[in-house]
């Protein structure tokens, strides 16, 4: 027999690559020093987290609206040569892409240790949407000269619609951001630990696009996070417990347009539900098995929506998914237990997957008793990506 | 004497791309067009080089007839530009096309063509309402607005 006719198997991403280490800075509303920093700090972390010397790490993923790149952040932490390296575009959707790129490189051979990150001064730099020659073209030239100048305007577009749609009421998105400050209330590390949230705080608080309030807004942070992803072999062997990814997906639907999808046939049907086919496709499990979930929560009204999409519960339920406590600690689905975007920080969803870590290693600060299955997840409306992560 | 009122920020105006400029250019002119294939005649929004349905790069530019509903609402408040921060809360619309509901544009309800955005009272906007285009004057350039079909 022709051995150069028999096609090697398809190398599968599952279970093949692990989160070693998770490192982070403090978040707050300003930090005096400058992103690189950050960036480094969080870094080398998350490999003494590992227990892997910094001269290993030979790939880097990031996203865009990243201004710290593996170049500078390479050279200062000392890392080896680098043989894969990869940025992710789409801000907020490209968080959990970074970990699925580092995942294939590290699968089929292409490096070993990746690290992953995330640098941002949101909380003390300027609004992105205040740079309107970077913000106009393609295709924001069709809604920003309307007044639609910033996501919480075009994420409230959507959230007329769906609530006219659906029956989606403010107490379903006070559901969600309640959920998000209850867990922040229990890690000390969250900007919101101290702060309560109460419904009569939540139907007075001011407009920022209405029907979208403050707190259905996320929180404008400071702050750096990064993960190591090696083979799951040699993470057996580092210094903290692995967490495995399990399955990885990127979304970009057909006919989408990026977070002003008002001009496909189904405009509420975003991204979450093409790396949702993906995601679930490749996986041992579905969404009746997750323990924990970790959802983009840049706006409240992208949890219902992304129930919907990643399947746990069916068109138009995801309103009525939050009542009950559904999202609460003890709940059918527990929400972001480290406080999400909404409450702990806003870095553009990596502390998602650092809290999806710290929950499979059984050491988060609201704790889901013996979670084995986490899903996390990157922005929803914009071109989004996802992860399954597995306990050890 | 020098004016101490520095003059009022304009709102801001729309970027033309190549794909795009027939729109700008049929505006100017009163009309509102959408881009159409030329050889299967599916409609297209935002305007693309070909088709995504035949994949034709013969391209025309479809005459609506301005009628529409609103597909969705909001009304922004502050932090905002300038410009628009001096008219919030004002309304932001998306209007479906009469002929094609799935060509949804962007705009705002206005009480008059050039009147300012926050120009018709908020109870006025509900989702299904019937609009009209009119074309208002932004720094020099045809932009689209929307008026109630009743006022």
């Amino acid at each position: 027999m022709d051995l150069a006719e028999v096609p090697p198997p398809m190398a599968s991403l599952k279970d093949a690559t692990a989160i070693a280490g998770i490192g982070r800075t403090p978040f707050a509303k300003r930090l005096a020093e400058p992103e690189k920093t950050l960036a480094c700090r969080a870094i080398l972390a998350a490999l003494d987290d590992a227990g892997i010397a910094p001269s290993e790490v030979d790939a880097f993923a990031s996203y865009t609206m990243e201004e710290t790149d593996e170049v500078e952040v390479a050279k200062a932490i000392g890392a080896g040569d680098v043989t894969f390296f990869s940025k992710v575009g789409y801000g907020g959707g490209g968080s959990c892409a970074t970990v699925a790129h580092l995942a294939a490189a590290i699968a089929t051979g292409q490096a070993s240790v990746g690290v992953a990150w995330r640098s941002r001064k949101r909380g003390s730099g300027p609004r992105p949407w205040t740079n309107t020659a970077v913000q106009l073209p393609t295709p924001a030239q069709w809604t920003r000269p309307f007044g639609l100048l910033r996501p919480a305007d075009e994420i409230a577009m959507l959230t007329r619609r769906y609530m006219h749609e659906y029956g989606v009421t403010r107490d379903h998105l006070f559901n969600v951001a309640l959920a998000c400050r209850n867990r922040a209330n229990q890690n000390p590390a969250a900007m919101m630990y101290e702060r309560p949230l109460t419904r009569d705080m939540y139907m007075n608080s001011r407009w920022i696009s209405e029907p979208l309030c403050l707190f259905d807004n996320c929180l404008e942070t400071d702050g750096a996070l990064a993960c190591v992803v090696v083979s799951a072999e040699r993470a057996r062997d580092c210094r903290s417990r692995p967490v495995y990814v399990h399955s990885a997906a990127q979304g970009l639907p057909a006919q989408h347009h990026g977070m002003v999808n008002y001009w496909n046939d189904d405009p509420l049907s975003g991204p979450s539900w093409t790396a949702a086919r993906q995601l679930w496709k490749q996986a041992d499990f579905g969404p009746q098995d997750v323990d924990v979930a970790q959802i983009y929560d840049a706006f409240t009204p992208l949890i219902p929506l992304s129930l919907e999409g990643y399947g746990f519960c069916g068109r138009g339920e995801g309103g009525a998914f939050t009542e009950g406590g559904a999202l609460e600690s003890g709940g059918r689905l527990p929400l972001n237990t480290g406080g999400g975007g909404l409450s702990e920080a806003y870095v553009h969803g990596f502390n998602l997957i650092t809290e999806g870590v710290q929950q499979l290693r059984g050491t988060s600060t609201a704790q889901v008793p013996d979670a084995s299955t986490c899903l996390v997840t990157a922005g929803e409306g914009v071109p989004t990506s996802a992860l399954l992560l597995r306990a050890d | 004497m020098a004016d101490a009122t520095p003059p009022p920020e304009p709102l801001l105006r729309p970027t033309v791309d190549e794909d795009g400029a027939p729109f700008w250019d049929y505006a100017a002119r009163g009309e509102l067009r959408v881009q159409a294939c030329a050889a299967c005649a599916a409609l297209r929004w935002p305007p693309r080089p070909c088709c995504p349905h035949c994949r034709s790069f013969d391209t025309e530019w479809r005459r609506m007839s301005g009628r529409g509903r609103i597909w969705s609402y909001v009304f922004p408040h502050p932090p905002l530009l300038p410009a628009y921060a001096a008219q919030a809360p004002y309304n932001a619309v998306v209007v479906e096309l009469a002929e094609a509901p799935r060509v949804r544009l962007a705009g705002n309800l206005v009480a008059a063509p050039d009147a300012p955005l926050d120009s018709v009272a908020p109870e006025r906007l509900r989702i299904g309402v019937k609009v009209q285009v009119v074309f208002a004057d932004v720094d020099g350039m045809a932009v689209p607005r929307w008026m109630l079909e009743r006022p």
